[in-house]
């Protein structure tokens, strides 16, 4: 079982916070295929938020095949998203380490990296689309 | 649609001040509604009409396809949590949930029971010694105990600290998730409105600035940034809520249905908080004529 928590400062819809909540622990394999989310209750209570916002979320994920509601019992994971993915996050990490290290080297604080890293991420997200 | 509150042209005057005007609402079944705006805009006015303890000077309107306070089953149907979260101080909370049976055909007496237990208050004691939040959840108890289709409730959170806050909101939206009940909310705390509240009514000045679905409200609003620009060269499907200018800059907070293409412009969201805060935020453009009043 999974625990949502909710940033009012980051500017992102408290139901796109759940969505992408569930998506990472999905990522992470933290939830597995057969595990159940808090019910609509429970994260009402522990959030203090509004039901419909649960229910858009857990919608959205139902839409994208990920979970599946059974009436009268819960909303179940249907699908993990670590899975093959997950093996490749090793190397991965490595090499961004490297990336790491020379940044640093050639001089950039904390502020450019993450900078540079997100200006790249957002042209090269853009140039796939277009 | 159905409405649990519908007015058209709804107004209330006090001597010759109107203290709400030209009011024209219609708020969906389901909804957890944020009443916003600053102190003496109209808002516990509003309220006071959807519950009937204020009968209108001006228009109509209709809550839950009756009027308001027209009779036992009218009165059934919604609950009002007055403004400070009132309790009766030298009455026990046992007390308290006698008098709700009492006055309540609908009272649900195990509910009630079940929430006081849950909240850890001792029946035995007098409301008057009760924490404010304590005090506020017994109001909500007999708000939620007698089972209306809509809930009223006026700043029920001003006076409590934030845990006490936090868990009223849960309670408030436990109470939601389970007798799906429809729900109106004063409130001046942006951040619990943005948590709990789908639909927003802002109220300015008497008047009602804009209501909406949070969701559309905030798809159609935008922050525009660029070279200084005046507010009457903007399109006509944008609407300017609000306006601000440097010597170089301008900044413009527009609401409008279509995309906006002007390539000088930087847009950005708007969030809830600076929504709200835009429409009550007079336009700088009205500034000097204010100035020139005084």
């Amino acid at each position: 079982m999974i625990e949502f928590h909710l940033d009012a400062g980051s500017g992102v819809s408290p139901y796109m916070q759940l969505v992408r909540q569930v998506r990472h622990a999905l990522r992470l394999d933290l939830l597995r295929e057969g595990d159940q989310l808090p019910t609509v209750k429970d994260v009402v209570a522990q959030l203090a938020i509004n039901p419909n916002t649960v229910l858009k979320a857990y919608r959205e994920l139902e839409h994208e095949g990920l979970v599946a509601a059974r009436p009268g019992v819960g909303t179940f994971v249907t699908r993990s998203l670590a899975g093959g993915s997950l093996a490749a996050h090793g190397p991965l990490r490595q090499d961004l380490r490297r990336w790491l290290a020379k940044a640093r080297l050639a001089g950039l604080d904390d502020e450019s990296i993450e900078a540079l890293f997100m200006t790249t991420f957002r042209a090269a997200a853009q140039e796939d689309i277009a | 649609m159905t409405a649990v509150v519908r007015t058209e042209g709804l107004g209330r005057k006090y001597g010759r001040r109107w203290a709400l005007r030209d009011c024209d609402l219609a708020i969906p079944a389901g909804r957890v509604v944020g009443l916003v705006g600053p102190n003496g805009a109209g808002k516990t006015t509003l309220l006071n009409m959807v519950v009937g303890q204020l009968a209108p000077s001006a228009g109509t309107i209709e809550v839950l396809g009756g009027r308001p306070a027209s009779g036992p089953a009218q009165l059934a149907k919604v609950g009002f949590v007055a403004q400070d979260t009132p309790t009766y101080a030298s009455l026990t909370v046992a007390d308290h949930l006698r008098l709700g049976a009492r006055l309540n055909p609908g009272w649900d007496a195990a509910l009630a029971r079940d929430r006081i237990e849950r909240l850890g208050l001792d029946p035995a004691r007098r409301a008057g010694r009760l924490s404010g939040g304590q005090r506020a959840q017994l109001a909500l108890t007999l708000g939620i105990a007698k089972r209306p289709e809509l809930l009223i409730l006026d700043e029920p959170v001003a006076a409590l600290d934030p845990l006490a806050r936090r868990e009223f909101l849960a309670s408030l939206m436990e109470a939601v998730a389970e007798h799906s009940i429809s729900v109106v909310l004063s409130s001046h705390l942006m951040s619990d409105l943005e948590r709990v509240c789908d639909h927003l009514v802002v109220v300015v000045d008497s008047r009602v600035r804009v209501a909406g679905d949070v969701d559309d409200l905030l798809t159609a609003h935008h922050r525009l940034t660029g070279p200084r620009r005046d507010a009457a060269r903007l399109p006509s499907g944008q609407h300017v809520v609000s306006a601000s200018h440097t010597d170089r800059q301008s900044t413009f907070v527009v609401r409008t249905d279509g995309p906006i293409h002007d390539p000088a412009w930087t847009v950005g969201e708007v969030g809830l908080e600076d929504l709200v805060l835009a429409y009550m935020t007079p336009k700088t453009e009205d500034r000097p004529a204010l100035e020139a009043l005084r």
